[in-house]
């Protein structure tokens, strides 16, 4: 599989969620993903990076422009230092928040892409990884 | 402070989103048109939302608690211009937006408020007969 291009985004406020909305939709026409897609990848990864803003602080999203056997996609992981998640299969579940949410942003965010994969250690951080093909 | 203009029609309000939202943003437009339905007295408010090119669930849950806090203070609220694909991705992500009416576009959102409402409609549209006497159409 080849990496085409990556960039890497820092999180730390409300503009930088407005910010990687942008980067992302920017990529994904780039990569001529359908409108529906650029706007299911763009909402997966808005909620992903508030998660990160709100119950972590802050942290990063890394963008990876993909070819695999010509098709074409994008990866985004989303890292921070946080609290981590305790209870994973918990907090996927539709309507679970410690916040004031509805508790759709993981559960929602899954549903959006083709791949999703979340790792998690209480005091260390939390590492989501996304990926939407053609 | 950047702020949505809130256009005041008749007894409606009139909001038209722009600008992708940031989330304080969205939260400042929540408050102000609680004000200004309550100062102007409004009995319906309407969202155009043609512009956004995603609605997450932040902005969703914003939009049900404009439509929840107007039906309290006796307005209806209703959504226009909903793109198709921020239509889909919201189902997909689990948001229904449940209490929240929703129409084509502002024309449609005013003629369904006005229905709600019990309203007559001045447009050439309403069944009434025309000033010389004969019906229309
Ligand atoms: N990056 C993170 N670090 C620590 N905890 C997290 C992180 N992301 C999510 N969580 C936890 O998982 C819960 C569920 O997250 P999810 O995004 O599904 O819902 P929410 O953010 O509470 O509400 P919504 O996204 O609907 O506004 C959160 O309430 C929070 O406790
Ligand atoms: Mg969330």
């Amino acid at each position: 599989m080849g990496i085409l291009r990556t960039e890497k985004l820092a999180v730390d406020s409300a503009d930088d969620i407005v910010r990687v909305r942008q980067v992302v939709r920017a990529w994904a026409i780039e990569r001529r993903f359908s409108l529906v897609d650029q706007t299911k990848l763009v909402t997966a990864a808005s909620e992903l990076a508030r998660n990160m803003l709100l119950y972590a602080g802050g942290g990063t999203v890394e963008l990876e422009s993909l070819e695999e056997q010509g098709r074409h996609g994008l990866r985004l992981t989303f890292e921070d230092h946080g609290p981590g998640i305790a209870d994973i299969g918990l907090a996927m579940k539709d309507g679970y928040t410690t916040g004031s949410g509805l508790g759709l942003g993981l559960g929602g965010a899954k549903r959006l892409v083709n791949e999703f994969d979340i790792q998690s250690r209480p005091g260390v951080g939390t590492s989501i990884r996304i990926a939407r093909w053609r | 402070m950047e702020r949505i203009p809130i256009l005041k029609m008749g007894e409606f309000v009139l909001v038209s989103i722009q600008v992708d939202m940031h989330d304080q943003l969205a939260m400042t437009l929540q408050d102000d048109l609680t004000a200004q339905i309550v100062r102007s007295r409004a009995k319906g408010v309407l969202i155009d939302i043609s512009a956004l090119e995603i609605v997450d669930s932040f902005i969703g849950r914003m939009l049900g608690n404009i439509a929840s806090m107007a039906r309290v203070l006796d307005a209806e609220t209703v959504v226009v211009g909903m793109r198709p694909a921020v239509a889909i991705t919201l189902v997909e992500l689990g948001m229904a937006l449940p209490g929240v009416k929703t129409a084509l576009n502002v024309e449609r959102g005013m003629e369904l408020l006005r229905a709600t409402l019990g309203t007559p409609v001045e447009t050439g549209r309403a069944p009434a007969e025309s000033p010389n006497g004969h019906p229309q159409n």
